[in-house]
């Protein structure tokens, strides 16, 4: 690889790093007052005009606070699970292709990390890995709640993979790649795969709300039965990786909900376009549909209770599963139609 | 039994149809509730910034009045003192002397008085008991404080001083002599 491109690439890396964390940070100041909008209230606006501050306010007072380790903890594991959890978080948003080949100075820089030829299942696998975090998070508090909230974490996650997984592969047999670039080349335009898979697209949403631990999932970190749940023993700023790793998700699997089901970079109108402008408005539309979903997951939050346990297990073991199954079924019978495999 | 408010509803264990077994149409329902939510008018107060109005039936720290001429009111009858429920209100009485007549009105006078803010239920019935249109309960707010010893207030706290009088005119009681 030549010094250019990897001078590229580190370059490219560093803004996606800190977009990222300041879209998570942002992510915790906008949840706060989407709450306060459906609660008719105002929400943060102390800390500079409208309350901008805010996220810079809350990251300094998780910074002075004390960095607690409790006496019976497992020290090396205590102070992992936020690592592992906060890297998995980050590492999902690597393959993810955020824009067209944009052209700069002569070079044709990718807007993408790594496109990995296995993209999705490169995602796939590093959020069943995120669900370590929290289980080593959980064991190693030495608590009960933390534990509690551990093994409803990987219960949860381990049932919702499941369909998760088929909602993709009939992602994968209908664009015929694992690569999210050539899923996404598949949805020109406004091609996208939510036309051709509403069902999935449902089913794939339900099961990204309860990977990335969110409302009505949200049962590892129930506050009203476990304290917090997972993270009820952290503190300070390991606390706050946690934190920080679950709008992380949320950022990541809304961006991977738009590659996947509504067409990633891809817009209605865009053959009239063409180079730099066309990558640029490409980015927009790609960000635009993520922060769509951004706060869909926030509208949602705030709009529906907690599922109780053997609710959630019924809906993913029972419900998700047979009919991603069926979904499955259907779209390779149709495929196979249309590639003439009955003639 | 006959239902009173009409409001009364027969609880069914009936078994869900298939259209609320999918869950969707009642989930879309409440986000299309939440979502109309957006767009209403919020009822915050921003407290420091602005404070809300008291109601006139507002009962808060008492005060201890005096006259048009800056003479206590309070006789130390004791009546208060017998009504508060909650036992809140002490008082030691002593005779006006000769040269004390622009100070107090009646030729008795309350040497020490003191209600324990702790104890205060703020029902306001001293101010019902008194007779003599001394005592009142205002929209002050009792200041929060680190010591228990410091919520019970003395007449250093309690009655009016001569240049900042305590308007109470707009409160519900104001004394049949309309006292300002």
């Amino acid at each position: 690889m030549a010094t250019s491109e990897l001078i590229e690439k580190f370059v490219f890396i560093f803004i996606l790093f800190a977009v990222t964390l300041g879209i998570a940070a942002y992510a915790t100041y906008f949840e706060r007052k989407v709450a306060a909008w459906f609660q008719d209230r105002i929400g943060p606006d102390r800390a500079g005009p409208f309350g901008i501050l805010q996220p810079l306010a809350d990251g300094a007072k998780l910074f002075v606070k004390e960095d607690f380790i409790p006496e019976r903890a497992e020290k090396w594991l205590f102070i992992l699970g936020p690592g592992i959890a906060m890297f998995t978080a980050l590492m999902t948003g690597s393959v993810i292709p955020w824009g067209k080949d944009l052209d700069l100075f002569g070079q044709s820089v990718q807007l993408q990390v790594a496109d990995v030829n296995i993209g999705i299942l490169f995602i796939m696998g590093f959020l069943s890995i995120g669900v370590y975090g929290i289980m080593i998070g959980g064991w190693a508090s030495n608590n009960k709640y933390s534990l509690y909230g551990a093994i409803r974490a990987s219960s949860q996650m381990i049932s919702y993979e499941l369909a998760m997984g088929i909602c993709v592969i009939t992602i994968v047999m209908l664009s015929g790649s694992l690569s999210l670039r050539n899923i996404v080349e598949e949805q020109h335009g406004m091609n996208w795969n939510i036309f051709y898979q509403p069902l999935g697209f449902i089913i794939f949403f339900v099961c990204a709300l309860a990977e990335t631990n969110r409302a009505p999932f949200d049962l590892p970190e129930c506050e009203s039965e476990l304290i917090g749940g997972y993270h009820t023993e952290y503190g300070s700023m390991k606390m706050g990786f946690y934190l920080f790793a679950e709008y992380v998700a949320l950022f990541t699997s809304s961006a991977v909900i738009s590659v996947l089901f509504f067409g990633g970079y891809n817009f209605p109108g865009m053959d009239y376009f063409s180079g730099n402008t066309l990558a640029l408005l490409g980015v927009l539309a790609m960000f635009t549909k993520t922060f769509f979903f951004v706060f869909v997951f926030m509208w949602i939050r705030w709009t529906l209770p907690r599922f109780r346990f053997d609710q959630l297990m019924h809906l993913g073991w029972k419900s998700l599963i047979p009919i991603s199954l069926f979904n499955l079924l259907i779209t390779a019978i149709i495929i196979a139609i249309k590639e003439g495999w009955f003639n | 039994m006959e239902s009173l408010s009409n409001r009364k509803q027969v609880v069914s264990k009936k078994e869900m149809t298939f259209m609320e077994k999918i869950y969707l149409p009642a989930i879309l329902g409440g986000m299309w509730i939440t979502f109309k939510h957006l767009f209403r008018k919020n009822n915050t107060t921003k407290y420091p910034e602005e404070v809300r109005e008291f109601a006139p039936v507002y009962r808060g720290q008492h005060v201890l009045k005096r006259d048009e001429q800056g003479r206590e009111n309070c006789t130390a009858c004791g009546l208060c003192a017998v009504a508060c429920p909650a036992e809140a209100i002490t008082m030691v009485s002593e005779e006006r002397k000769k040269g004390e007549e622009h100070l107090y009105r009646e030729e008795k006078y309350a040497s020490t008085y003191e209600i324990n803010m702790l104890r205060c239920i703020f029902c306001g019935l001293c101010e019902e008991a008194c007779p003599k249109e001394a005592i009142f309960l205002t929209d002050r707010i009792v200041p929060s404080n680190f010591e228990r010893g410091e919520f019970v207030f003395g007449k250093d706290k309690l009655v009016e001083s001569v240049e900042e009088r305590i308007d109470i005119t707009k409160r519900q009681h104001t004394g049949k002599r309309g006292t300002k």
